[in-house]
């Protein structure tokens, strides 16, 4: 199995402008040679299963900046469920949560992301090269 | 003189209402027993020559007959779907829109239990969803061939996927069921589309129920078709509310209908938030909804509202309506069970009538906390903002109820106050400063048949006859 057999869903949720992140991904990811999709910012859930339903997408990666993010991320994996994608991988990162929860209370943010059907969940210090160690361990590529 | 009947079959009682088109008035009004296990027609004809005695016309006189039905257990249906909040809710919002009583619901894959449940349930149809156009497969298909190797021969309704609809079919169909195919209940994620789906509802239930459900002969006197009960009252509701060209309609509104085996609430609004910068969750909220809480009920099922509620909190609310409580002794718990074994029970005296308010209060406070949405807090780098689930009430014009407890209680507005938003349960979007209404002639169904053959006199004879109460609460 290789990166190339691999598409991305890359996109900001919610009514999130900060793109900037999504935009970071998208290089890097590509440039491992994942087949990517950006979709941009202020994206509706619905447009993300959509999207990699279009694409037949292995992983969904959400962005989110402005503290929302839990709220906009609560039902996607029901969603992907319904629309045929029970095993697709969903990645979110940022400001996923309000400032003094980020600062404190990690863990219990990690859980909320797991009890809600993610995959994983990262804070806004990650690297490109940690998302793509972590997609190829999760989708089974060598190397 | 336009005199037309409205009858309802009810479980216990065959109503009929006769009421005069032109001039806009009430007649009259009988009643019998249903006599559904025998022959329906010896209820309804005892009814018939009662309300002929009693309002002094004939036969010849009358113009039209509607009727709708909740006889022999009403509309009853299991739905099936994949995700609970999703085609799962699309399909419990179809079945409850047309009238029915979901008597189980299932999501994801459903086991041999779960058919066996299905099979114990005495369904009179299945509503098969699941995956939206083009989404998941696998789930509705396991599930077909699951009903297919069950003893069920009540009509299965498919409305799921429509990329597997014909798939669905031919598994059902080689297994000798009746199948029905019609569009998806969830054909996108953010679209809920339940009225084909409640369109085949109401043709399988004139069609194949009435016969079974021994209501032929009812047919027969009626003339025309014959609709589920509740599917009257939600027809009423959205009349009153919106209106007509000739008629204006008195506005969003919610009603309230306490029997005696469930609590109904229907409401006719938009649900959207009262503040513009909510977030709201969920799928989209239908302007006319109907909600059936099969588990409260001030008779068959008055235990479970004295255990949901708890014997304490019974009490408090029984002494805030009957205040001499103190010298007067009632085993509240032996009493209920009474109520539940005896479903056609009349309180003696005013201390059980109290207790038929309490209950019927406590009822309504849950089943609108089940119905309307919520509201919290959530925190972002912004600060706090709003975030609502489901239906927003909080703005509603007029609360009306309807039911026996409404015609026979003498204390309406309290029941109704039950309905009212409260800061004791500030997250709950109930109605703020609704007008609100009795039903005191219990003739809300019967608005409902007219509605569609006579939306304009029908809505004139409701705006007449309901009753306004004192609206402090």
């Amino acid at each position: 199995m290789q990166a190339a057999d691999k598409h991305i869903v890359i996109g900001t949720i919610g009514s999130d402008a900060h793109m900037i992140g999504a935009w970071v991904l998208q290089k890097g990811l590509s440039a491992a040679g994942f087949g990517v999709t950006l979709l941009g910012a202020a994206i509706p859930q619905e447009e993300f299963v959509n999207a990699a339903i279009e694409t037949h997408a292995d992983a969904i990666l959400v962005s989110s900046l402005y503290g929302m993010g839990i709220l906009d991320c609560e039902g996607l994996r029901d969603k992907c469920v319904e629309a045929g994608l029970k095993n697709i991988l969903l990645y979110a990162g940022g400001n996923v949560a309000a400032p003094l929860e980020l600062q404190t209370n990690w863990p219990e943010i990690e859980k909320r992301f797991r009890d809600m059907g993610f995959n994983r969940v990262y804070r806004n210090t990650v690297t490109v090269s940690e998302v793509v160690d972590a997609l190829k361990s999760d989708l089974g590529i060598e190397g | 003189m336009d005199i037309r009947l409205l009858i309802d079959f009810g479980s216990t009682y065959t109503k009929i209402l006769a009421v005069d088109l032109d001039r806009g008035v009430l007649l009259g009004r009988a009643q019998a027993l249903t006599t559904v296990d025998s022959d329906i027609t010896i209820g309804l004809k005892s009814a018939y020559s009662t309300l002929l005695d009693e309002c002094g016309f004939q036969d010849r006189h009358i113009k039209g007959r509607y009727a709708s039905s909740s006889a022999a257990g009403g509309l009853r249906i299991a739905a099936i779907g994949l995700v609970p909040a999703l085609t799962l809710e699309a399909a419990r919002r179809a079945a409850l829109g047309a009238g029915a009583k979901v008597v189980c619901a299932y999501g994801f894959e459903i086991d041999e239990k779960i058919v066996s449940e299905v099979e114990a349930a005495s369904c009179d149809m299945i509503l098969l969803t699941g995956g939206t156009d083009g989404g998941d497969k696998d789930v509705i298909l396991h599930n077909a061939r699951m009903l297919a190797d069950s003893r069920l021969t009540c009509p299965i309704l498919v409305a799921g996927n429509r990329v597997v609809a014909t798939q669905v079919r031919d598994i059902l169909e080689a297994r000798g069921k009746t199948v029905s195919v019609t569009q998806n209940v969830l054909p996108r994620l953010d679209a809920v589309e339940v009225e084909p789906a409640q369109a085949l509802i109401r043709d399988i239930f004139i069609a194949r129920i009435i016969e079974a459900k021994g209501l032929a002969g009812a047919q027969d006197f009626v003339g025309g078709e014959i609709v589920p009960t509740p599917k009257a009252t939600l027809q009423a509701a959205a009349l009153l509310a919106d209106g007509t060209e000739d008629e204006p309609g008195i506005g969003s509104l919610v009603i309230v209908e306490v029997g005696g085996a469930t609590t109904n609430i229907h409401s006719v609004c938009s649900g959207a938030p009262s503040d513009p910068l909510t977030v709201v969750k969920g799928l989209p909220e239908p302007r006319v909804k109907r909600t059936v809480e099969g588990d409260l009920g001030i008779r068959y099922n008055a235990p479970t509202i004295y255990d949901l509620t708890g014997e304490g909190p019974c009490r408090t609310r029984l002494r805030a309506i009957h205040p001499s409580l103190q010298e007067e002794s009632i085993d509240l718990g032996a009493h209920v069970r009474t109520l539940s074994a005896n479903v056609g029970y009349v309180p003696a005296g005013t201390l059980e009538y109290d207790v038929d308010i309490m209950l019927a209060e406590s009822a309504t406070g849950v089943a609108m906390q089940r119905h309307a949405g919520t509201l919290r807090e959530e925190y972002s780098v912004v600060g706090a903002f709003k975030v609502q689930y489901g239906k927003n009430l909080l703005d509603v014009e007029n609360l009306i109820g309807t039911g026996g407890i409404f015609k026979y209680g003498y204390r309406p507005e309290r029941v109704l106050a039950a309905a009212r938003f409260s800061l004791g349960t500030p997250w709950s979007l109930m109605p703020r400063d609704p007008r609100t209404y009795v039903d005191s002639e219990y003739f809300l169904y019967g608005i409902g048949l007219l509605a569609d053959h006579f939306p304009t006199q029908a809505l004139r004879i409701a705006k007449k006859y309901l009753r306004p109460q004192r609206s402090d609460g």
